[in-house]
């Protein structure tokens, strides 16, 4: 290589190196600013939640007055009561049923396995909407209507539609499905072949080797599903019936009537909620030693 | 007992066979009966008549319908196109973090994305409403503006809700698929005098393409069949298709219309999609 191409080589190194550097640094003032952007609304609407005037586009002083009349309002404390419930019945189900269908796809091979796959697939990628009349339709033909499991729920007297808990059943399963499948598709399976050589048998196996070691991904999936039915407002809103709310119907009733800090309180509640179910995810994750199976649960 | 260890066949057939018959009765059939009820005559009072028609369908087509659905799909791709360009990005700046850095970064994007849809569209219209919006109301009083600006109850406000609520999920396929790039691909570029933008080009954006295709399907199913965005951005004068399907079971009682609509909703759907798979296909193979 002559002199002058060396030296030509490393007038275009620093001109590079200047222009890396150049785009390093608009590339992290990028990534502030769209972080910024997803976090400012939902920091705004949490501040306004404690602002004392009914409007929520000045602030006008420090208040928890809507965080109690929140507490106050008999209707959103029931629809907390049914969202609760609701998501806890559904997710105990549809957490059984997705286990056992990763089970029965992960670990066999048999005929029609390929149509049973994309079966699962299809309540993930379905539009709520389209599913949400589907079953709206079915439910009001079936003759099994909108008929309500009345129970008493640590004092709560609600009632249920059963239509409401098989759709959220009907979409959770799937999730459930894709999170476990992707915890057991990770597992070294020479344990279990270590508890047959031991004459262990198949229920012993999966009793004391593969269950315990799928429980995190088990439970990932459990808590996706816990979340997706807290949040589900589409699919309830359809296949409730009228006079069935949860904490989602309620908000978006209260929404369509007009903006007030009370919903700015709600909202908070559940953000709060939220939050503390990505924490437990993580926790967990961090303690079965991977990080996946919480990154799997979008 | 024996007799199933030997047939491996029939133990997942007995471990698969809950779930299947739930999901055949709780999905497969109702996605049957909308199929049927598109080709139904509607019920005086809601409900169907037994009756084959082909005029449910035919209406979809009808002006009236038709323009809201390609609206849909205008906002649909515009929305796709958006969280793409806002999303290649951040996924980026997230896989060139420092290793240490980038679980955080996930999960900080990972967030808002948990929490409720709902919630987050109703902070975009506590921002963007005419005359009390955030937005305005603070532009108004700085005395930048005169009039409030159109930000609200139009196809601005919808797509900026759908971008908002759908970017996580486009950032997440790009961000892992970035994340495995070799990074001695890129050195051996360098090391052949390409520059950053050729070597971008040339090794990163093909080997990502796979994140993006998975990213964009991940935003466009959704915003096509969007429903609560329009339904509260859109502020009753900007509505898309899913507000006419719902329509047609809150209010007009036209249900095998809706199931047409629906129908022939998640008809283009997936012709959207085999379209576009083909298409990331071929131009993988050119670069």
């Amino acid at each position: 290589m002559s002199v002058k191409t060396e030296q030509l080589q490393s007038d275009h190194d620093t001109w590079e190196r200047v222009k890396s550097k150049f785009g390093g640094w608009s590339l992290s003032a990028y990534g502030i600013l769209a972080f910024a952007f997803l976090y400012l609304p939902i920091v705004i609407l949490v501040i306004f939640s404690f602002n004392d005037s009914r409007s929520v586009s000045k602030w006008a002083g420090f208040t928890t007055e809507w965080y109690g009349k929140m507490l106050q309002d008999g209707q959103i404390l029931l629809s907390i009561w049914n969202s609760l419930f609701l998501a806890i019945v559904s997710t105990i189900i549809a957490t059984i049923l997705g286990t056992l269908v990763a089970l029965g796809l992960e670990r066999y091979r048999f005929r029609g396995k390929t149509a049973v796959d994309s079966m699962f697939y299809l309540p993930v990628i379905i539009p709520d909407i389209a599913m949400a009349i589907m079953l709206l339709l079915f439910f009001n033909m079936s003759g099994i209507g909108f008929t309500p499991w009345k129970v008493n729920f640590f004092g709560a007297r609600l009632a249920v539609p059963y239509s409401v808990i098989i759709g959220h059943v009907a979409f959770n399963t799937s999730f459930v499905a894709i999170v476990v499948r992707a915890r057991l598709a990770q597992m070294d399976r020479t344990l279990e072949e270590a508890a047959q050589d031991l004459y262990a048998n198949a229920w012993q196996t999966f009793r004391r080797v593969t269950l315990p070691m799928l429980m995190p991904g088990i439970v990932g999936g459990a808590l996706l599903a816990f979340t997706l039915s807290l949040d589900d407002f589409v699919i309830t809103f359809f296949t409730s019936g009228a006079g069935f709310n949860t904490l989602p119907v309620r908000v978006f009733g209260m929404i369509k009537k007009g903006v007030t800090p009370k919903i700015n309180a709600v909202s908070t509640l559940m953000l709060a909620v939220s939050l503390s179910l990505v924490v437990i995810s993580i926790l967990l994750s961090r303690r079965s030693g991977d990080g996946d199976s919480v990154q799997m649960g979008f | 007992m024996e007799r199933l260890r030997r047939h491996p066949e029939l133990q997942a057939w007995l471990i698969l066979a809950i779930p299947v018959i739930f999901l055949l009765i709780f999905f497969m059939a109702p996605l049957l009966i909308v199929f049927v009820y598109s080709f139904l005559e509607r019920g005086k009072y809601g409900g169907v008549e037994w009756v084959f028609t082909l005029d449910n369908i035919r209406r979809v087509f009808d002006p009236l319908y038709f323009k809201t659905f390609l609206r849909s799909f205008y906002i649909a791709i515009v929305t796709t196109l958006i969280t793409l360009g806002l999303g290649y990005p951040l996924a980026y700046f997230i896989a060139k973090s420092p290793p240490s850095r980038r679980n955080a970064l996930v999960f900080a994007l990972m967030i808002p994305f948990w929490t409720n849809f709902l919630i987050r569209t109703y902070a975009w219209v506590m921002l963007l409403r005419t005359h009390t919006g955030l937005i305005n109301v603070t532009l108004m009083n700085w005395g930048l503006i005169d009039k409030p600006l159109p930000l609200y109850g139009n196809d601005f406000a919808i797509i900026l809700g759908l971008v908002y609520g759908w970017l996580p999920v486009m950032v997440l396929p790009i961000y892992a698929a970035l994340e495995r790039l070799d990074e001695s691909l890129l050195e051996a570029a360098r090391d052949l005098y390409a520059s950053s933008s050729k070597a971008f080009w040339r090794v990163t954006w093909p080997l990502s393409i796979p994140g993006v295709v998975a990213g964009s399907m991940l935003v466009f199913i959704p915003s096509l069949g969007a429903f609560v965005t329009p339904a509260i951005l859109g502020g009753g004068k900007s509505i898309m298709i899913g507000n006419i399907i719902s329509n047609q079971f809150l209010g007009a009682h036209d249900w095998p219309f809706g199931s047409a609509l629906s129908m022939v909703m998640m008809i283009a759907m997936l012709i959207a999609t085999l379209i576009y798979f083909r298409w990331t296909k071929k131009s993988e193979l050119v670069t």
